[in-house]
């Protein structure tokens, strides 16, 4: 006899729960707000997206998005998405506490110990997108590769590899 | 020469992206650079120590780098990054203002190899090092 199978959950409730979980951890974070980066997801994919702004240019001749906010977009996915990651087991099973997160519970995030950017092509003033990959990551340490581009997915403008150092697991 | 720096400079402080991160340009000349970013709220990476986020130290190292570029004797034009590494030591202190220190190293008819620091208050020990490479526009 086998014993009767938990029935799935409503697809709105775990939605919500995976909604407001990334919420907290991008909602958070005021550097974040001040570039205008939001994330969109599907299911556990995270893309993030840089809407194009004024503020962000670095060459007003060309005019061109500014390498230090290339840089900086490339960092915040890499970030989030390893956040997202390590919290992808507990929103899962519902262990996370999602209210509690947007109230100021903010799981602690990874510090970055350093990140190598190359520019392959000038940053259009126009919205640009990213993805980062998690290549390995331990229980200390994580490498990240990202990529980001604009019109394209195929014609990356920047990549990026970096290394983080992850939080210890709160109990 | 003169003419070159002055134009160099005003161009670095155009920049629409450092002004909104407040950076004042302190020095500039011979392919070096000095350049401050004050604190803001707005730059903190996370919200539980008040600790800036390494991107806005990415962006001040970045135009520091370009700024030694652009007045480096040997570069007759503007400059583009071509890759920037930059290693985060350790958190800055929260409240106090970043200052990026930028040289070129080594220049090429077509690249100029730059390192940079920064450091808060305490100048000691720094907050972060880059390295990277930048275009460089030579004459024909």
């Amino acid at each position: 006899m086998r014993a009767p199978r938990r029935p799935p959950e409503p697809v709105q409730v775990v939605k919500q729960r995976r909604d407001a979980t990334l919420r907290a951890l991008v909602d958070g974070v005021p550097y974040i707000q001040f570039l205008g980066i939001e994330f969109e997801r599907r299911g556990d994919e995270l893309t993030g997206i840089l809407p194009f702004d004024q503020k962000l240019i670095g060459n007003p001749l060309l005019p061109a998005i500014h390498g230090g906010v290339t840089a900086a977009f490339l960092e915040v996915t890499s970030i989030i998405t390893l956040s997202w990651t390590y919290l992808w087991k507990d929103v899962e099973s519902g262990a996370i506490d999602a209210e509690g997160l947007a109230k100021g519970g903010m799981p602690r995030l990874p510090k970055t110990i350093d990140i190598s950017t190359d520019y392959l092509r000038s940053g259009l003033p126009r919205d640009a997108y990213a993805r980062a990959r998690i290549v390995r990551s331990g229980r200390r340490y994580a490498s990240v590769h990202v990529e980001a581009w604009q019109d394209n997915r195929d014609r990356l403008f920047a990549q990026a590899t970096g290394h983080f150092l992850m939080p210890e697991r709160r109990e | 020469m003169a003419d070159k720096e002055k134009i160099a400079r005003q161009f670095i402080e155009a920049i629409p992206h450092s002004r909104a991160l407040g950076m004042r340009l302190a020095d500039m000349a011979d392919g070096k650079a000095t350049i401050d970013m004050p604190f803001d709220e707005k730059l903190v990476g996370d919200p539980e120590t008040g600790v800036i986020h390494g991107g806005a130290v990415s962006a001040l190292m970045d135009t520091c780098c370009g700024a030694a570029v652009m007045c480096h004797p040997d570069n007759l034009g503007s400059t583009a990054t071509i890759d920037l590494r930059i290693d985060y030591m350790r958190a800055a202190t929260p409240g106090q203002r970043i200052r990026a220190h930028a040289e070129c190293y080594h220049v090429t008819r077509s690249v100029a190899f730059v390192r940079a620091t920064a450091t808060d208050e305490d100048a000691e020990n720094p907050v972060a090092a880059a390295t990277g490479a930048f275009t460089v526009e030579g004459a024909k």
